[in-house]
């Protein structure tokens, strides 16, 4: 970590050296009016909402939240695109989307589903108890991958398989 | 947060991979993952979970990846059942009685999705009804 901040204050002080002998530093924006042109470049992403930028000496800081690791990324990359921005830290933090609990099927429409699911698996007896699903009986070691694939995407609670006989 | 650490490989690759809606939570200790992909992906990930929890006998984690979501109406669908014929019913469930059969390895044409386990399909024949998704492989 120290290494890689060292290595950024190094690049950042290149930047300014190589800034100045160019055009002088006082010529670069504002952090204010960078802050607001990375306002309005990020807004199209949709995940923007829950973000906030803040903006010191040509550095954009971006906090907040998002739902998905591809948006963090997709808001890092147009920030470091707007110009006069020197680097991005990204403090965005990814999380689920405030959905509320997990949807767990209703066991009358899951049992139904179990036994489509099973029905090819005649040595699998499974029932289905407030979500659970448990299964018993015997399978064969390269059939259960399919199974569990199949009945995980039921919205079951959970698959217990442990009394399950693999062969 | 436990969980997330034992299968955090996992999310990692549902994260690198490209798993669009990547919904990751943890409740009463069971760890949902939610999201669609594509079938390669799919395939990744499952041979990923079942590496982390051999025989998924844990029961901790509830994995549903769908990768179909992006298949649309009129797509071919090749029948890949292990051997017998695939019943085609008058509706979403094997309750309901069956109007046809497709063999093995015939390609049939997918009409609307009734649910993420049941689509509404026709075979060349012209019969028409509802088969089990998981015995149909959508054709590129």
């Amino acid at each position: 970590m120290k290494n890689t901040m060292n290595k950024m204050i190094a690049a950042l002080m290149v930047l300014c050296v190589l800034t100045a002998a160019l055009t002088g530093c006082k010529s670069k924006p504002k952090d204010a009016d960078l802050k607001a042109a990375i306002e309005t470049a990020i807004q199209a992403n949709t995940m923007a909402s829950g973000v906030t930028v803040s903006v010191e000496k040509g550095v954009a800081t971006l906090s907040g939240q998002v739902t998905d690791e591809t948006s963090k990324q997709t808001l890092d990359k147009t920030t470091a695109s707007v110009m006069g921005v020197k680097s991005v830290v990204n403090n965005i933090t990814v999380a689920a989307p405030p959905a509320g609990p997990v949807v767990v099927a209703a066991d009358d429409a899951l049992t139904t589903a179990v036994k489509d699911a099973t029905k090819d698996f005649p040595t699998v007896v499974a029932t289905v108890s407030d979500g659970v699903v448990t299964l018993k009986g015997e399978i064969q070691k390269a059939n259960l991958q399919k199974l569990m694939m199949t009945l995980q995407a039921l919205k079951p609670k959970k698959v217990d398989n442990s009394q399950l006989v693999i062969k | 947060m436990a969980l997330q650490e034992k299968y955090k490989e996992l999310i990692d690759t549902a994260n690198t991979a490209g798993v669009s809606g990547l919904n990751v939570r943890e409740q009463d200790g069971v760890l949902y993952i939610d999201g669609s992909t594509n079938g390669t992906v799919k395939q990744q990930l499952w041979d990923t979970y079942e590496r982390l929890d051999p025989n998924y006998a844990s029961g901790d984690l509830v994995m549903n990846i769908n990768s179909v979501a992006g298949v649309t109406e009129g797509t071919k669908l090749k029948v890949t059942t292990n051997s017998s014929n695939l019943n085609i019913r008058k509706g979403p469930s094997t309750n309901d009685d069956i109007v046809g059969k497709a063999a093995r390895n015939e390609v049939i044409t997918l009409v609307s999705k009734a649910n993420d386990q049941w689509w509404q399909v026709k075979t060349d024949q012209g019969e028409e009804g509802y088969a089990y998704t998981q015995y149909l492989t959508p054709l590129a």
